[in-house]
């Protein structure tokens, strides 16, 4: 080996990789606990919160930076995700946690991060009093808040499904779209409804620091679909098995960033490291597209027969090379199919190629779920529960998360489209099943843990 | 995880001309900062340059340095970029 310790094709790769190719570190997230903030007080609890994110959080976006420059690898976002909030506030008597929001909202803005997780509670079994009060209070919250995430988990393979709070998500994402309906119901861009949420996820909006983690991590969501795309590219005529394999190795120089970046920053703030997640998150940008390396496989488009398996197989390789290369792997690892922020999605989406039905058998082979899929704007509350159950159960019966991000656009309707901006990017109006479930949605209870939850 | 390694890669890429290596040495040189290692390839008219540096004795920051090599790489018209060895190192071994 020579005295540069490298050979110069492998400093041009990483160099090619990071300014042709989009390779990025997408966000680097800290998690903190919030489980001291209660208090009898709304106000003082919030302000107990707010003190607390701006004092462990003040040099995270500084330290980002300076990892920016020092390895000269991008770092999109830097963001933070704490405790389910309705496990915070419920020590008070209040009802309305909107206040919470809008603390959380001001840490986010003082700290200098763009997103904040966290305005979440855990209702797969039931619902607590705090949880009651945070799920109401959320289409106002996410009204009056530009950065505050929340979330809801309603399912898990250990609890199965609780009906009653599907039906209420129908119901609450709908007002959050009408709330926010000046700005395309942007509101529901930033509420996720999950089945097996993780406590470890890095990446929005679904973040939110679980219960069993430390005081405050370091999670580092590591991205990069357009480097995968140019390896394989580069071997068109490559069978599967040659494929995987470029794909494994891709994905573990991509990873080996993440646990760099992680490592570091969890050193210079002086907390400790969590986990890599081993996502492919696309952006609109040109080149950053998770379909496109599906057409590259082979595909005229994506959503056309053939979708789900080079999806799967896809997912399989990037979490192999991945696991390779980091000492903690967690958060939600797969590859993301958010309609709005693919290109190659939001193209197939117009075309009429990639249907909604399609993209919901995608969510049984990938992370997450459906997401960020623009809806017609009367659609009935009923029917996105129905959305809401289906993607739950995929998740349930397969042990894995899954995930609703679902904007019924106020207005809009099939052939319309609505432009979110930035990160978020645009999206067609997708067609959704008109026959009601509305029945189904209203007999209520809990669906029973299935028998995979039977494994001890 | 070790120390942060005092050495860093500078690369230069860009359309091939007189003077490039001298001009970047030099900049490096007036900063104190040792060339331990040059690799250097031209393919059609496109030049790069792969330098690992040791800024152990050298006289200014990492980030000045920086600003000093995007300062020259702009009057040469070709891209150079320094970063640490260690993002090498993660990537390429183990």
């Amino acid at each position: 080996m020579s005295r540069l310790h490298f050979q110069p094709e492998e400093i041009l790769e990483t160099i090619r990789m990071v300014q042709m190719e989009n390779l990025d570190i997408r966000t680097i997230t800290m998690g903190i606990s919030l489980r001291d903030c209660a208090d009898a007080d709304l106000e003082t609890s919030a302000t107990l919160a707010y003190d607390k994110i701006c004092r462990l959080a003040a040099r995270l976006v500084k330290v980002g930076e300076e990892i920016e420059r020092d390895y000269g690898v991008p770092i999109i976002n830097k963001r933070i995700s704490v405790t389910p909030i309705a496990m915070v506030a419920e020590r008070s008597d209040a009802d309305d946690y909107t206040l919470m929001a809008t603390y959380l909202d001001r840490a986010a803005r003082e700290v200098g991060v763009n997103f904040i997780g966290g305005f979440s509670a855990l209702v797969q079994k039931g619902y607590t009093r705090g949880d009651r009060a945070l799920i109401a209070s959320i289409p106002e919250a996410l009204a009056s808040t530009r950065r505050v995430c929340a979330s809801v988990n309603v399912a898990t393979t250990k609890a199965g499904i609780n009906m009653d709070a599907v039906a209420q998500m129908g119901r609450v994402i709908k007002q959050a779209a009408e709330k926010t309906a000046a700005e395309g119901g942007i509101g529901c861009a930033k509420l996720v409804v999950f089945c097996n949420a993780v406590e470890d996820n890095p990446f929005m909006a679904g973040a939110f620091h679980g219960v069993g983690e430390p005081e405050c991590v370091i999670n580092v969501g590591v991205s990069g679909p357009g480097v995968v795309l140019r390896a394989i590219e580069q071997q068109p005529d490559a069978d599967f098995g040659e494929l995987a394999s470029i794909i494994k190795r891709t994905a573990f120089k991509v990873t080996r960033m993440g646990e760099l970046a992680g490592r570091v920053a969890s050193e210079k703030l002086g907390v400790p490291f969590g986990i890599v997640d081993l996502s492919l998150a696309p952006t609109p940008a040109q080149g950053d597209s998770v379909a496109r390396i599906l057409e590259e496989m082979g595909l005229e488009r994506v959503g056309t027969h053939g979708s789900t398996a080079a999806l799967a197989m896809l997912n399989d390789a990037v979490k192999k090379g991945g696991a390779m290369a980091s000492t903690q792997v967690g958060g939600l690892s797969g590859a993301f199919i958010p309609v709005s922020e693919d290109i190659g999605m939001i193209e197939a989406a117009e075309l009429g190629v990639l249907s909604f039905d399609k993209l919901e058998a995608m969510t049984c082979v990938c992370s997450v779920g459906l997401d960020m899929i623009a809806i017609p704007g009367d659609t009935s509350a009923e029917t996105i529960s129905g959305i809401i159950a289906d993607e739950a159960a995929i998740g349930m019966i397969n042990r894995k998360t899954t995930a609703v991000r679902v904007i019924p656009v106020p207005g809009k309707s099939v052939g319309d489209s609505v432009e979110f901006g930035g990160l978020l990017g645009r999206a067609p109006i997708m067609p959704v099943n008109t026959m009601s479930c509305a029945r189904f949605i209203t007999r209520g209870g809990r669906i029973p843990a299935p028998l995979q939850a039977l494994n001890n | 995880m070790t120390a942060q390694s005092t050495r860093i890669i500078v690369s230069v890429i860009g359309q091939d001309k007189v003077g490039i290596i001298a001009s970047v040495s030099a900049v490096l040189a007036q900063a104190g900062a040792n060339i331990l290692d040059i690799s250097q390839t031209v393919m059609q008219d496109c030049f790069s340059m792969i330098m690992m540096v040791d800024l152990e004795k050298a006289g200014v920051s990492f980030e000045e340095l920086k600003r000093l090599l995007d300062q020259k790489g702009n009057e040469l018209g070709v891209r150079i970029d320094a970063q640490q060895e260690d993002v090498f190192r993660y990537m390429h071994r183990l």
